[in-house]
C-alpha cells in the first residue's frame, strides 16, 4: 500500500500536515505530492493498493483510520461527479503536479524528465529555437510574447557573460499557477530553465519567487540541489532570489532593477533585456509557466504542443479558477475553448447556484467579462478583444452579489498602493481614480463622474511607461463598459443594485419577525430594539450597516434595501 | 557590540548578530535585498542601528538601503508582535467577504492595519495575495494558515492564541 497525500500549499491550508502526522503515527510512510488543482477538495490522500487508486477527499485527522480499514467503502472516496473536473482539463504544464514527488528528482526522472535537456546538448541552439518557434509558444506571464523571438534575441545579443531568469513574482491577486507549478513540477521548470541557458549560452540562472511563497522556495532548492548532486548544473549555476513584495517587480526591467539591488521600478525600452539586462548582460526573462512547458515542447516536438489550442494561440494553458465558483482550482485546457466550458462544466458552475455575472480575467491589468460573452473562446486574442486580458492566468468569479464598482474600486486601490512612483500620470491619476471610486460606492458620485472616469483612464494608459500603468485602468473601463447601468444606480440613484456597498444601503425589520432578539444581541451599534417575542425596529440613525443582523437572523426578517 | 539608540526598541540590539550575514553575502553583486532579508530574519523587523552597520561595513549609501527598504512591501520599520496575521484581500479574497474577516479582526484587537496591540501578542498586516484562492478568505498567523474565514471563526482562532499567550 502507498499513501500520497497532497502537500501543496492549499493543502497545507486545509489542514494536510495534521493527517500526515496521524499516517506516521499509525507507522504508515507517506509520500508527497504537488496540488492535484482540486484545491476545493483538499486534504486529498491517494492509497494505491493491488494497482487500484483510491482519492480520498476532505480528510481529516481523526478519519485516517477508518479510511486504511475499508478502503473501498469509505464515505470520504471522491465522489462521481468531482472527477469530472480532472477530464474536462487537458494537462501539459500540469502533467506532474498531484502526480510525482516533487521532493524527489528520482520521480522525475523514472518519467523521463532532463531526457529533453539532454537532448539538446546534441542540438545546436537555433535548432532547439526553431522546435519552440514551430510549437507557437507564447510568454504565459501575461503579454503572450512569443518565446522563440525572446530566446533568439539573446542568443544573437554578443555580450557575454549572458544571464537566465525566472519570472516566478506571482503578484496578480487571485492567481497561483506560478506557485502550484513550483510546488508541484519544479524540476520541470528548471529543466526549462537550463535548456534556455544552452540555447542562449547563459552560465547562470536565477530564479527570482516571491517571498509570500515559502513552501515553493523550499522545493525549488530542494531540486536544484538535487539537480546539482546529479551533475545536471555543471555548465550553469542557478539560484534563487526571494522577491520582497512589489507588484511592479513582475515588469521584467524592474525585476531586473530589483535583482541588482535597486528599488523596483521599470526603465524604458530599448534597450530590451536581451541586449543590455541583469547588469548590462544580455538576459532572457520568462514566466514559471513558459518554462515548464518548454521541455515537453523539446521532447515530444512542436506539434504534440499544436495540437492543442488555435492558430494564434497554441497549447494549453493554466488557470487559477477561484471566487464564486463550485468547484475552484487549478485548471489547464487548450486554448481556445469556451468561457462557459472552463466554468461550468469544469468548474462546476455557481455557488449556491446563484447568478453568474461576470468573470475577472488578467487581474488588475485585466477586466471583467459579462455573461453576455460567456462563450468567447479563451485566447489571447478573443479575450483581449472584451476588453480583459489572458493575463497570467487569474480567472475570478462573480455572482449576482459582487458590485462591479466596488471590483474596479478594489483593483484601482491595489493598482495605486503598487504604482512605483515613476510615472506622474500612474502615480497621481489612479489616486484620483481611486478617490472617484471611493466617492460613487460611498454614494457621493457626482452627475460627470463616469465620463472624468474615462478621460483619466485614458491619459494614464498613454502616460505611463510600464505595464502596470498602461493597463491599471483596465478594470474600470471594462466593468464601465458592461456594467455601466450600476455606475449610474450609485450615482443617480444612490443605490447599490448588487446590495454590497454597505453606505448605500438600509437595514429594515419586515413582518416575518418574530422577536427572538438575536438580531438586537448581535447589534454592536444598539440600533435594535424589541421587546421579547414582538416585532423589532432598527433605529437609522444609529445604524453603521455592518449587516451584522442579517447575518444572524434566522427568519428572513431583515430586509435590505 | 551593542546599541540602544533612539526608541526603536526597549531592548538593546544585538548588532553582533549580523556578522554572519555582513560575510555572506557583503560582495556579492545586487546584495541589498538579501542583506535587508536577513536582517529582518533575525531581528523580525530593520532596525535604524542595524541598517547603520550594514551601510558601514558594504559601503552601500545608508539612505539607498532606507530607499530600497520602504520601496518593498515585506519590510518593516518596526518591531511586530508575536503573533504576526497576514490577512489576504486578494481578489478572490475579497469577492468572498475578505472586508468582514478584516472588520472583525480590527472589532477583536482593537487595532488597524500595520498595529500591534498593547499587549504586543497581535500585528495585523493586509497583503495582496497569498495564493490559497480556492479557499478564500484566508489569513496566515505566523506561519499557519487559515482557510475558509469567517467573522465568527477568526475571532475564535485569536481568541484562542490570546489564551495561550
Amino acid at each position: 500500500m502507498r499513501i500520497v497525500v497532497g502537500a501543496g500549499s492549499c493543502g497545507y491550508a486545509a489542514g494536510a500536515q495534521k493527517v500526515i502526522d496521524r499516517f506516521q503515527a499509525l507507522h504508515k510512510p507517506v509520500e508527497l505530492t504537488g496540488c492535484v488543482g482540486m484545491c476545493h477538495l483538499e486534504p486529498i490522500v491517494d492509497v494505491y493498493d493491488d494497482d487500484q487508486m483510491y482519492r480520498f477527499v476532505h480528510v481529516q485527522p481523526d478519519q485516517v483510520e477508518q479510511i486504511l480499514e475499508d478502503l473501498a467503502e469509505s464515505d470520504l472516496l471522491i465522489q462521481a461527479e468531482d472527477t469530472t473536473i480532472l477530464e474536462g482539463q487537458q494537462r501539459i504544464v500540469l502533467r506532474n503536479c498531484g502526480v510525482i514527488n516533487p521532493e524527489k528528482i528520482e520521480d522525475y526522472l523514472a518519467i523521463g524528465g532532463y531526457s529533453a535537456y539532454e537532448a539538446c546538448q546534441e542540438m545546436e541552439p537555433a535548432e532547439v529555437i526553431e522546435i519552440i518557434k514551430q510549437s507557437g509558444l507564447r510568454g504565459r506571464g501575461g503579454a503572450g510574447f512569443p518565446t522563440w523571438f525572446k530566446l533568439n534575441a539573446a542568443m544573437n545579443s554578443p555580450g557575454r557573460p549572458k544571464t537566465m531568469v525566472c519570472n516566478a513574482d506571482e503578484g496578480d491577486p487571485g492567481a497561483f499557477m506560478d506557485r502550484s507549478i513550483m510546488e508541484g513540477d519544479p524540476h520541470a521548470v528548471i529543466e526549462g530553465m537550463l535548456i534556455g541557458a544552452r540555447v542562449i549560452g547563459a552560465n547562470e540562472g536565477i530564479f527570482y519567487i516571491r517571498a509570500e511563497y515559502p513552501l515553493a522556495i523550499h522545493r525549488m532548492q530542494l531540486a536544484i540541489d538535487q539537480a546539482k548532486e546529479h551533475g545536471l548544473l555543471d555548465q550553469v549555476s542557478l539560484r534563487i532570489k526571494a522577491g520582497a513584495g512589489a507588484f511592479v517587480c513582475g515588469e521584467e526591467t524592474a525585476l531586473i532593477a530589483s535583482l541588482e539591488g535597486e528599488r523596483g521600478m521599470p526603465r524604458l525600452k530599448p534597450p530590451f533585456p536581451a541586449q543590455k539586462g541583469y547588469f548590462g548582460q544580455p538576459t532572457n526573462i520568462n514566466n514559471v509557466e513558459t518554462l515548464a512547458n518548454i521541455p515537453y515542447i523539446v521532447r515530444h516536438g512542436a506539434e504534440a504542443f499544436t495540437r492543442y489550442g488555435t492558430d494564434r494561440s497554441a497549447g494549453t494553458k493554466v488557470f487559477a479558477l477561484t471566487g464564486k465558483v463550485k468547484k475552484g482550482g487549478l485548471v489547464e485546457v487548450p486554448m481556445g475553448v469556451p468561457l462557459r466550458h472552463v466554468i461550468y462544466d469544469i468548474g462546476g458552475g455557481i455557488v449556491d447556484d446563484r447568478e453568474f455575472k461576470a468573470v475577472q480575467m488578467g487581474g488588475p491589468s485585466g477586466g471583467c467579462i459579462p455573461k453576455e460573452l460567456l462563450d468567447t473562446p479563451v485566447d489571447y486574442e478573443h479575450i483581449t478583444q472584451t476588453g480583459a486580458i489572458v493575463g497570467s492566468g487569474g480567472m475570478v468569479v462573480m455572482d449576482d452579489t459582487t458590485c462591479m464598482v466596488e471590483m474596479a474600486r478594489f483593483f484601482l486601490n491595489f493598482t495605486c498602493n503598487e504604482s512605483c512612483g515613476k510615472c506622474t500620470y500612474c502615480r497621481i491619476g489612479t489616486k484620483r481614480m481611486l478617490e472617484i471610486l471611493d466617492r460613487i460606492t460611498k454614494g457621493k458620485g457626482r452627475p460627470d463622474d463616469i465620463e472624468l472616469l474615462e478621460e483619466l483612464c485614458y491619459k494614464i494608459k498613454e502616460g505611463s511607461l510600464c505595464g502596470l500603468g498602461q493597463t491599471a485602468p483596465n478594470p474600470v473601463l471594462t466593468t464601465i463598459r458592461y456594467f455601466r447601468d450600476e455606475y449610474e444606480a450609485h450615482i443617480h440613484d444612490k443605490k447599490c443594485p448588487a446590495k454590497q456597498c454597505a453606505e448605500l444601503l438600509t437595514y429594515t425589520i419586515n413582518d416575518q419577525c418574530i422577536g427572538c432578539t438575536v438580531c438586537a444581541k448581535a447589534c454592536p451599534a444598539d440600533a435594535i430594539t424589541g421587546i421579547l417575542k414582538e416585532k423589532h425596529s432598527i433605529d437609522q440613525s444609529l445604524c453603521i450597516k455592518c449587516g451584522a443582523c442579517y447575518s444572524r437572523c434566522r427568519f428572513e426578517a431583515i430586509t435590505v434595501n | 557590540m551593542t546599541c540602544a539608540c533612539e526608541n526603536h526598541s526597549l531592548d538593546p540590539i544585538d548588532l553582533s548578530l549580523l556578522d554572519e550575514v555582513l560575510l555572506t553575502y557583503k560582495d556579492q553583486p545586487g546584495n541589498s535585498i538579501p542583506l535587508l532579508q536577513k536582517t529582518q530574519e533575525l531581528y523580525g523587523y530593520l532596525p535604524r542601528p542595524a541598517l547603520s552597520r550594514i551601510a558601514r561595513e558594504t559601503g552601500i549609501d545608508e539612505s539607498k538601503l532606507f530607499g530600497v527598504a520602504t520601496f518593498y512591501a515585506q519590510f518593516r520599520m518596526e518591531p511586530v508582535g508575536k503573533h504576526l496575521i497576514s490577512l489576504c484581500q486578494g481578489t478572490a479574497c475579497h469577492v468572498n467577504g475578505a472586508n468582514l474577516i478584516e472588520d472583525a479582526i480590527k472589532d477583536e484587537l482593537g487595532i488597524e492595519n500595520g498595529e500591534t496591540t498593547e499587549d504586543g501578542l497581535f500585528t495585523l498586516s493586509i497583503v495582496a495575495c497569498l495564493g490559497c484562492c480556492s479557499l478564500a478568505p484566508v489569513m496566515m498567523i505566523g506561519s499557519e494558515t487559515h482557510a475558509k474565514l469567517t467573522p465568527d471563526n477568526t475571532k475564535a482562532i485569536l481568541r484562542s492564541l490570546r489564551r495561550e499567550g
